[in-house]
């Protein structure tokens, strides 16, 4: 601990600190523009200027940067100082001379740092009364707009986007005051986490696009906390509502989960939840109308009633609403919409977790290991948000050796880069084709996915040999480390790559090592299914004849082969599909009912290390079948059972009756706050307090103002009333402080800057040791796969855009999704005679289907790569072998189903 | 228009190009851009798209890295440039006696604007980052040799272009 002096009075710090993050954490406002607390300091703005003294009886000071000083044992500073307020206020000036009169027009007009800088510096009179420089936008794809006007040079875009992100299309040209950052020509950014620029940017330069087509002002938005719903990672997000329609995803800070940051796929995907694809009307396959909600639902009841119901859940849907259909059906007919490889793989990836051989990592911990190995997983299209934080794992060794041997302090950003160059701590990366952290790998590895597993299994002997000498690299790596992680996961589909994983952290544990273990996942409910503990969907088979089949928000076509399917399909006498979003098995039910989207609805879902996280209603929509789906299946169970319907039934009540009925799952209810939970006994508002057109925006339905809708399953209000304060971090709609109009009044809301969150950062790991569930054997087959002449094995390859089935329906995301392609090597092209761009027929289970052929060079004369998840590609669903031709003139091409 | 011609140095260039990159050490090739952008200008009269693309793929680097720094130093000339290229101190101290005053006289005289060529193939100019000669503004300086010429006013710019122009 150190004292520090802030005008004459004394504060405990921490030591090694800068002083502009230690004043911020103590609560003073201090402008900035260049530091971010993700980020480090560069001390390019010249902003956070403060006066700084030798000792007490040092009057005069001197001016430094308080981003760039460190937190001595006993630091005398002033903030307010006359000269260091002087100092500030002209460097504002002076960036806001070039800054165009554009607020009201401007994106970030209500949230944008700049302004909140300016306001707060005092800056109020423009002086310069010169033409301001202009420049050129360039257009950079759908999701990201450019307005390079509005730049006040702080470099952060570049910093984040270059140093931390690893782009490489983004970079500064030229100097003095026609400096300009863009791409080299107009192009689309070719990062995943290119959104992340919009909050990075401290005004208007990079903002979000998708927004701009339904713009609104912060200040006019309805937020909610939620949970990102594409991939398994569970990052937390905060939606946007505005006039009925979900505008806006923002990243929500979590220290232990995903950070600042998220992905491009988790901020523009949301669009899925206003597509033209979204079912907001009930239909019977007959006569394919709408119809009345009661009669519908009564209908659906009273077959229940009278037949033998089968359930089969989804890992895309919330634990509540996987629960209240395993209540309605009963416990023996509720299957999991997963085919038995996938249900074996997410029961392996528990397994592992509930072993507790490994730590289990959190997203944001993986930063702390400094010997990874990645077997077969993809991490920046699968779990993009993971690949940024093993970007920043590999600095960890660097930067220590950087503290250690010239005392240079973590936040330095600018000088650790120099010293570091491009030296980095081990990344070994095992997997069927290149991936984008190739480049940060110390070796990489392109084989087959049994391949892999046995590579793996031998990494496992070497570590465990008791000989001294380990000649294996990676594992001698592993051996070194202080920290060695692990990250695997199921989008192989294979399983011994599992079983690989597991023997080597076994093998690490052995020798004395605590390796961490991190496991990616398919949904973001997939860990929550597979603590469900219930069959997969090959069980269901029996019991289906003349059965009435609920299939809850799922899509059967997309786990299972088109043959299975249908083979489901058609055994049931009537089938029911409560969905938010149409497929190929929605638009074969029976009965079809629209239910709310994660915007719409209350729930939980398990993220990949099983840390039970909550999402709430960002609004509640005019349409009311848009509930969510848990209320609609225990409505029906109570007309089922003929009791009487609880209109009152809150998401705590169906919780405590879920973690009776599976003690695995307790603690869920602490995820969140409880809906009786007041702060001076006021509910917290989703609205901002200057939130406007309340009265207007209906006035054309009614102009009496209707009563504002009631949330019986949160502490939140659904409007601007409420508690005025930070609220509990569960419960936090939306980073506001007054003063901190933009995204950077995070920095009120954590314990310490880059810290958790007050009361901690929200959500609960729920996968302990001692679990009841027993452990399943893992099949250890790692023997080669024999290939006959002409025949290939067909492995995924997986895109960010397009490959995940809800953010695909997003039009944004649409437009970035690839093209279908079969990749093969040089050895597979000219085997079969193929040039680049041609088009191969690929034999499996006795059809046939076409694709344009591309070059993978660096993959292995077996593997046939294809893009996993378009509609074009959906008869592939776990690896299988093929058979490949070249498409010859005449042939017709069998693959109509998709056209 | 001027033709298409192949952007590739000569064989002696070429061999420059070999000993300025062995004065870095190994997989620091990118350090050698500064003198490789000044070979390339010279050998190609200016830093287009296309020199500086090839340059990248001298060093392997992506060529944004190479657009990022060439935009940087005024002395590379990112647009086609004339035989004498006036390049004009435009910082604040020669601003304050003139630069832009100087700067009007040239577009006038040469009647070209700033980035321009003039018909003859002649003369181009441009303004510049400080020239370090704040006592003597306004500067300005002519490449390759970087001749400077100081304490500018409109009877000596008339008399400097006289001059160059007599010398063809």
């Amino acid at each position: 601990m150190a004292t520090l002096y802030i005008d004459n009075r004394p504060y405990d710090v921490k030591e090694g600190k800068n002083l502009l993050e230690t004043c911020l954490t103590l609560g003073f406002d201090l402008p900035y523009f260049c530091w971010h607390p993700a980020m480090g300091s560069v001390g390019a703005c010249r902003q956070c200027a403060i006066k700084i003294f030798k000792d007490e009886n040092d009057t005069a000071g001197r001016l430094v940067m308080s981003c760039m000083e460190p937190v001595g044992k006993e630091t005398r500073i002033s903030l307010d100082h006359p000269d260091a307020e002087k100092f500030r206020k002209s460097v504002i000036e002076w960036l806001m001379t070039n800054h165009p009169h554009d607020c009201a027009v401007c994106d970030e007009g209500g949230s944008c740092h700049l302004q909140d800088m300016t306001v707060m510096t005092g800056h109020n009179y423009r002086r310069f009364e010169f033409p301001k420089r202009t420049y050129v936008n360039q257009y950079l794809g759908p999701l990201i707009n450019h307005e390079m006007n509005r730049c006040i040079q702080c470099y952060r875009c570049v910093r984040f986007y270059k140093d931390y992100a690893g782009g490489k299309d983004l970079d500064v040209y030229a100097a003095h005051n026609h400096v300009y950052f863009g791409r080299e020509k107009d192009g689309i950014l070719e990062s995943e986490f290119s959104g992340n620029l919009a909050e990075i940017c401290p005004t208007g330069v990079f903002t979000d696009k998708t927004l701009k087509q339904h713009y609104s002002r912060k200040w006019d938005f309805t937020f909610a906390p939620s949970v990102c719903q594409h991939c398994s990672l569970g990052c937390n997000i905060i939606a946007g509502e505005r006039y009925g329609e979900l505008r806006q995803i923002t990243s929500r800070y979590n220290g232990d989960v995903n950070g600042y940051f998220i992905c491009d796929r988790g901020r523009f995907g949301y669009e899925a939840a206003n597509s033209v694809d979204r079912i907001y009307q009930p239909a019977l396959k007959e006569e394919n109308v709408s119809l009345n909600q009661e009669y519908i639902i009564n209908d659906i009841a009273a077959l229940l009633s009278t037949s033998n119901c089968v359930g089969i859940g989804s890992p895309r849907a919330s634990l509540e609403s996987n629960f209240a259909l395993q209540q309605l059906v009963g416990n023996g007919n509720y299957y999991s919409g997963w085919s038995d490889e996938e249900h074996r793989l997410n029961k392996a990836a528990l397994n592992i977790l509930q072993n507790r051989t490994a730590e289990i990592v959190s997203l944001k911990q993986i930063e702390q290991y400094d010997s990874i190995l990645i077997l077969g997983e993809d991490l920046t299209n699968t779990a993009p948000m993971a690949a940024l934080t093993v970007r920043q794992a590999v600095r960890k060794k660097p930067v220590e050796n950087a503290q250690q041997n010239i005392n240079l302090a973590t936040w330095h950003d600018a000088a650790l880069r120099e010293y570091i160059q491009q030296r980095h701590s081990d990344l070994f990366i095992l997997h069927p084709h290149s991936t984008k952290l190739d480049e940060i790998a110390t070796q990489v590895s392109y084989s087959t996915p049994h391949e892999i597993a046995a590579k793996g299994f031998t990494i496992a002997a070497a570590i465990d040999a008791t000989a001294d000498q380990v000649i294996d690299q990676i594992a001698t790596s592993l051996l070194n480390a202080q920290k060695p992680l692990i990250i695997t996961g199921t989008s192989l589909f294979n399983e011994p790559l599992l079983a690989a994983a597991e023997a080597i952290v076994k093998a690490l544990k052995k020798r004395g090592k605590q390796p961490g273990i991190f496991i990616t996942q398919a949904d973001c409910n997939s860990m929550g299914l597979a603590m469900m503990n219930v069959p997969p969907l090959s069980s269901a088979f029996s019991k289906l004849s003349d059965s009435t089949l609920i299939i809850l928000e799922t899509d059967l076509y997309r786990n299972l082969s088109t043959e299975k399917a249908d083979e489901i399909m058609n055994l049931p006498k009537r089938i029911i599909v409560f969905d938010h979003i149409k497929s190929t098995t929605s638009e074969k039910a029976d009965i079809k009912v629209p239910v709310g989207m994660f915007s719409e609805a209350d729930g939980t879902i398990v993220n990949n290390e099983g840390r039970a996280q909550r999402f709430f209603q960002v609004f509640v929509p005019k349409n009311e079948w848009l509930k969510e789906s848990w209320r609609w299946l225990s409505l029906l169970k109570a007309l089922k059972d003929g009791k009487a319907i609880d209109e009152n039934l809150s998401i705590s009540n169906i919780q405590s009756t879920l973690v009776e009925a599976l003690p695995q799952f307790r603690g869920i209810e602490d995820a969140a706050l409880s809906e009786d939970f007041r702060l001076n006994g006021q509910k917290v508002p989703r609205a901002p307090h200057r939130y406007s057109g309340r009265t207007a925006m209906l006035s054309n339905e009614n102009v009496s103002e209707p009563k504002p809708p009631q949330d019986i399953d949160s502490p939140m209000s659904f409007t601007m009333e409420g508690y005025r304060g930070i609220p509990p971090s569960s419960v936090t709609p939306f980073f506001w402080s007054p003063g901190w109009n933009s995204v950077q009044s995070i920095n009120k809301f954590q314990i310490e800057i880059g810290g958790p969150l007050h009361d901690g950062n929200p959500g609960v790991r729920l996968v302990n040791s001692n679990s009841s569930i027993t452990p399943i054997d893992f099949e250890q087959k790692t023997e080669k796969i024999s290939l006959k002449e002409f025949e290939w094995q067909l492995v995924p390859v997986y895109h960010i855009f397009g490959s995940e089935e809800l953010s695909a329906k997003a039009p944004a995301i649409a437009e970035l999704t690839p093209k279908p392609y079969l990749g093969l090597n040089q050895y597979s092209l000219a085997k079969l005679n193929l040039q680049e761009n041609d088009m191969a027929t690929i034999e499996h289970h006795g059809r046939a289907y076409q694709l344009p052929v591309r070059l993978r060079a660096e993959i292995n004369n077996e593997v046939a790569l294809i893009l996993f998840g378009l509609p074009q590609t959906a008869f592939f669903v776990k690896p299988v072998i093929i058979k490949i031709r070249p498409a010859s003139n005449g042939i017709t091409n069998n693959n109509s189903k998709h056209e | 228009m001027l033709a298409v011609k192949e952007i590739k140095f000569s064989t002696e260039a070429l061999k420059k190009v070999d000993e300025i990159i062995a004065r870095y050490p190994e997989s620091r090739q990118k350090s050698a851009l500064l003198p490789l952008l000044h070979l390339a200008q010279a050998e190609f009269g200016w830093c287009s798209t296309e020199v500086m693309d090839y340059v990248a793929s001298l060093l392997n680097i992506n060529p944004i890295e190479v657009y990022e720094v060439a935009s940087f130093y005024t002395m590379y000339h990112l647009k086609p440039s004339g035989k004498y290229v006036l390049e004009v101190c435009r910082t604040g101290p020669c601003c304050l006696v003139g630069a832009e005053k100087i700067i009007n006289i040239l577009e006038n005289k040469l009647g070209v604007k700033e980035g321009e060529v003039t018909p003859d193939g002649l003369f181009s100019f441009k303004g510049v980052e400080c020239l370090a000669a704040c006592g003597y503004g306004p500067v300005l300086q002519i490449g390759p040799e970087y001749t400077f010429y100081e304490n500018l006013t409109e009877e000596s710019v008339d008399e400097l272009l006289t001059q160059l122009r007599n010398k063809n």
